[in-house]
């Protein structure tokens, strides 16, 4: 049986409220973090040994930032990029904040899901664009990124939910979304069931960001005989 | 012209330098098939990416229509790249674009409007063969048909030069000679000059006007294929030439001759039955290699002479007389 709390809540609209949240944070943070992560990756890919424009001081020193955000829980990296926030968007509180803190956190699990995906491109067809005579950024945008399309649509389908999950985390931080619902009406006020309902929804959230990520891909994909 | 001066590459590794080539002198004309053999290791692939400056050489140079690769600025060299085009083993196609989108890629990177590419991408697809399968992707495609894309697509700039990184090394035999049709009509036809990578003789033998051996990052021999064939100077060109003969199995335990023509006009009546009738003796022919150039029939043969001494002498005396050259096999 349900609580009169999520009665209360419902009828208030502040699920539905939540579950917009998370999604609206989610695709926001998203998107900025694919705007960084994106050529970072790229960047990280044709500086790396036997790349394009193989440099090792870029590569390593960008491999080094990108590892050592990725290394820090998201949490303990929350708090520490308060003052960040509080400089880019002018407030280290709210949903403002959070994001800007998603978006620092994300970017480089973005650039290594790029960067993962380019290096399954064949190495065979770069020599043969370079061969061609295609130069770096041709090279980049009319080899690399459209045979690495399917690899990458599903990375972003992965991406975007480890990005869902941080912004659930960032209800400690003042951040709202179903996790804010979870921590304070149903961990705080003990209503079990609203902590269950926002589990739930999450998962269906995440089960149609994957399902709609696998299904672009393999529409998109050419590789698969007689389609 | 390609002229390849003193070229040389040195591979830097961990464990230690690898020499892959050293001091190679080439000069390819125009309009001819150049073929490269050598055994696998011996630094033909790396010879001809450093052809197109794909790999750069360590030392020495190629100069190709008179401008030397070595010096040509970035810009020049994507621009020279253009009126070289290469095809390769595994073809290297994009295999998100489609057949039509492949051939038009070569087209696209040097600024040609897509119309203009879509033209004449279609022209170049109806002479591989491939005008019904313009929208296919490449994963729909037997490898024949890739590595006709790839022909296509690497024609598309109107090369000057064609280089094939053993283009036929992953196909059956069928597609093998096929392909190499296609290359030899393309050179013919379209008067491109093509240079053959390659570890198979017969690829050789069928399409090349020239040949060069290379063998331990060095050139062993170098020449007219018809030359080279018939008159192997080195150990590695005879290994690679004439087949290994493992399985020459002697059936009656007699001694074996190999006899060798290399031309000479005798070779053109029936030598062997003219033998065999003369001498009055029957002999064992264990193995025959055989090839015809410029009406010349060049190559070898093995034959195994009955047990009977009386026999044997006499076809031995009568091929001496004849003035075949033999050589006793042990």
């Amino acid at each position: 049986m349900l609580s009169s709390m999520f009665y209360k809540l419902w009828a208030n609209g502040l699920i539905q409220m939540g579950i917009w949240e998370t999604v609206y944070m989610t695709m926001i943070a998203s998107f900025f973090s694919y705007l960084f992560g994106l050529p970072l990756g790229v960047i990280l890919t044709v500086t790396d040994k036997n790349g394009i424009c193989e440099n090792r001081a870029v590569n390593s020193i960008l491999g080094f930032a990108v590892n050592f955000f990725r290394s820090i829980p998201f949490i303990i990296l929350m708090v520490a990029m308060l003052p960040v926030a509080k400089f880019v968007v002018g407030t280290s509180l709210g949903n403002k904040a959070v994001i800007v803190m998603l978006i620092i956190g994300a970017s480089p699990y973005v650039a290594r899901m790029v960067e993962s995906s380019i290096k399954e491109v064949d190495a065979g067809v770069i020599e043969a664009a370079q061969a061609m005579g295609a130069n770096k950024l041709q090279i980049i945008c009319k080899v690399l990124l459209p045979e690495a399309k399917p690899s990458l649509i599903i990375g972003a389908a992965i991406s975007i939910v480890t990005i869902l999950s941080y912004s659930a985390m960032a209800a400690t931080l003042g951040g709202t979304g179903l996790g804010q619902i979870a921590i304070i009406y149903g961990h705080q006020r003990n209503n079990s069931d609203i902590t269950w309902i926002c589990v739930f929804l999450t998962v269906i959230i995440v089960q149609i960001i994957q399902m709609a990520g696998t299904a672009i891909a393999q529409k998109t994909d050419k590789r698969i005989r007689n389609k | 012209m390609i002229e390849i001066r003193h070229l040389g590459k040195t591979f830097q590794t961990s464990a230690g330098d690898i020499v892959a080539l050293d001091d190679i002198n080439l000069t390819i004309a125009d309009g001819e098939i150049f073929g490269i053999i050598g055994l696998s290791g011996a630094g033909k692939s790396t010879l001809v990416r450093c052809i197109n400056l794909l790999e750069r050489p360590t030392a020495g140079d190629v100069i190709i229509n008179g401008k030397s690769m070595m010096s040509l600025p970035e810009k020049e060299l994507l621009q020279m790249r253009r009126s070289i085009g290469m095809i390769f083993q595994n073809f290297n196609l994009l295999e998100q674009r489609t057949v039509l989108g492949n051939v038009c890629f070569p087209l696209e990177i040097s600024g040609v409007g897509k119309k203009e590419a879509k033209a004449k991408a279609l022209e170049l697809l109806k002479i591989v063969g491939l005008e019904e399968r313009t929208r296919a992707y490449p994963s729909q495609l037997s490898g024949g048909q890739k590595q006709r894309v790839a022909i296509a697509r690497a024609l598309a700039t109107d090369p000057q030069y064609l280089l094939c990184d053993e283009a036929t090394s992953a196909l059956d035999p069928n597609t093998t000679r096929q392909i190499l049709d296609l290359l030899k009509s393309i050179n013919r036809d379209l008067g491109v000059t093509i240079i053959v990578i390659t570890h198979e003789m017969k690829v050789i033998d069928r399409i090349c006007d020239s040949v060069a051996v290379i063998d331990a990052s060095h050139i062993a021999e170098v020449g007219k294929v018809s030359e080279v064939f018939t008159a192997p100077k080195t150990q590695i060109a005879r290994d690679l030439i004439i087949p290994k003969e493992s399985n020459i199995i002697s059936t009656t335990g007699g001694r074996k001759l190999r006899l060798t023509f290399d031309g000479e006009e005798k070779t053109r009546e029936p030598l062997i039955s003219r033998m065999v009738l003369e001498c009055g003796a029957p002999v064992n022919i264990l193995f025959a290699d055989t090839r015809i150039y410029d009406n010349v029939v060049h190559g070898h043969m093995v034959i195994e002479l009955p047990n009977e001494l009386h026999e044997a002498e006499k076809i031995m005396y009568w091929l001496s007389s004849n003035n075949v050259k033999w050589k006793e096999e042990i």
